[in-house]
């Protein structure tokens, strides 16, 4: 595929090209792992898309609060609902400024300019939107308890809620990605991303409800195992479809 | 260095690019001139890699595009209207974070240099966002040399610069070409085009309609070749 050799010179002046597989997979790393740092070194100084995820989840679930007079019995019934349509809604808020960020101001071009496989910056952007949401959720759990006066601090529950919040996240991102190129982003984003993520809301809130109501683990684990095909399955397509998703 | 031959673009049913010709010998600094609308940044950004050609061929530093161009991107640095920075980093973590991205050796002392090449050592702790425009401007190109690629690619770089922040980047531009890189600049601006190119071309209707260089760039006459060919 080469055409002229000399004109090859030019690239030994970079001296970067990584020289082996196991070189390539620590470029591929760094590369993930500086997508990560980016956002939160910039969401700590701005405090932007946390901020505004958390006022938003502390809204939804005063909201319910007060328009739900639930006895203790009822109570047990909703809480997963409650949890992940919080959970969900401020999830989306954050996909929408996180990618909103990159595309402002060409940012995603740059991205796309480093000699990088692409799925680095898919990845580094899920996890850094995974973090993002699970502060969220750290903070939300606790004030739910509060107001509820329901114990949201078992081992169960909590692994539900970071394999949903996998979910979500991976789905979502691909999503955004898509979505930040149209002119209606803000509004595109919800209305691709809760139908192809509603497999995970559903799976979600029935194993959240079964671990809170203290179902057998047989009544759990088809939607935990639902919840975990999901994952891998929409990580393989996002890892696969990433490039071509943010091609022009 | 660059090679493109019958490129064509099309967005839609629309024409953008139309079997455009294009060659680029390393050392050279071409500006691409035309009007708004001709496909100037339609063709940097197939050059950057950042758009696919619809058809045609095109090949930079040997390797041919699209198919190879994670090897085109290691050769490359491109600087656009945009800055391609983020607000709320410091232009030092801003320069880290695309020196990761790059996989950079000695990525302090590169970003120290290219700091110190565009003059912004001493605002190096300051945010992006607290930078004028053509502030950001000289970091984008920090930021677009950090690697010593060998090909620059400048999208209209004085967009919305004042006169001094643009004569300060035209003094940036000429340091960096003179170190032998091979630059392609996309501009409005006759006059500054011929004071920092080696050769224009005017790009009109999707194709390179006139290419001048040497004697030829002459700011008197370019302004009529300009509309005798952008008018037709």
């Amino acid at each position: 595929m080469t055409e002229n050799a000399p004109e090859r010179k030019a690239l030994e002046r970079v001296g970067t090209q990584p020289i082996n597989w196991r070189q390539r997979f620590k470029s591929y790393l760094r590369a993930l792992s500086a997508i990560v740092w980016k956002d939160l070194a910039a969401e700590l100084r701005s405090r932007e898309l946390v901020g505004a995820m958390l006022v938003f989840a502390l809204i939804v679930v005063l909201i319910f609060n007060f328009a739900l007079e639930l006895d203790l019995r009822t109570r047990g019934t909703i809480t997963a609902g409650v949890l992940w349509v919080t959970f969900s809604f401020a999830g989306t808020l954050g996909l929408n400024r996180s990618m909103s960020i990159e595309k402002d101001r060409g940012c995603l071009d740059g991205l796309l300019l480093a000699p990088v496989d692409r799925s680095a910056i898919y990845f580094g952007k899920v996890l850094g939107n995974l973090i993002f949401m699970m502060i969220v959720e750290a903070i939300m759990l606790p004030t739910y308890s509060i107001l509820y006066n329901v114990n949201l601090f078992q081992p169960g529950l909590l692994a539900i809620i970071l394999l949903g919040s996998i979910g979500y996240t991976v789905v979502g991102t691909l999503l955004s990605s898509m979505a930040v190129q149209a002119r209606t982003r803000d509004i595109l984003l919800p209305i691709l991303l809760f139908p192809v993520v509603l497999p995970v809301l559903i799976s979600a809130v029935k194993a959240s409800t079964g671990i809170l109501q203290g179902f057998e683990w047989t009544e759990i684990m088809p939607w935990l195992n639902m919840l975990i095909a999901y994952d891998v399955i929409f990580t393989a397509v996002a890892f696969m479809v990433f490039d071509y998703v943010v091609e022009e | 260095m660059i090679k493109v031959r019958k490129l064509i673009k099309r967005f839609g049913l629309k024409p953008v690019l139309r079997g455009l010709d294009f060659d680029v010998a390393q050392g050279e600094f071409v500006a691409l001139l035309g009007p708004n609308g001709a496909g100037k940044t339609t063709f940097l950004r197939i050059l950057a890699s950042l758009a696919k050609p619809t058809l045609g061929e095109v090949w930079i530093s040997g390797y041919r595009l699209p198919q190879q161009a994670p090897l085109v991107r290691r050769t490359l640095g491109v600087v656009s209207h945009q800055p391609l920075l983020y607000g709320d980093l410091t232009a030092e973590e801003n320069l880290r974070f695309y020196g990761r991205m790059y996989d950079l050796p000695d990525l302090q002392m590169r970003v120290e240099e290219g700091l110190n090449i565009v003059g912004l050592y001493e605002r190096r702790r300051d945010l992006v966002r607290q930078f004028s425009r053509g502030m950001q401007q000289r970091l984008a190109i920090a930021r677009a040399i950090l690697h010593d690629p060998g090909l620059l690619l400048f999208d209209e770089p004085h967009t919305g610069l004042d006169q001094d922040a643009a004569a300060m980047l035209d003094g940036v531009l000429q340091d960096v070409a003179a170190k032998g890189r091979t630059v392609v600049m996309t501009s409005h601006d006759l006059a500054r085009s011929a004071g920092l190119a080696s050769r224009i071309d005017i790009l009109s209707k999707g194709v390179i309609a006139a290419s001048v260089s040497g004697s030829q760039l002459d700011p008197v006459h370019l302004p009529g070749l300009y509309r005798s060919v952008t008018h037709d």
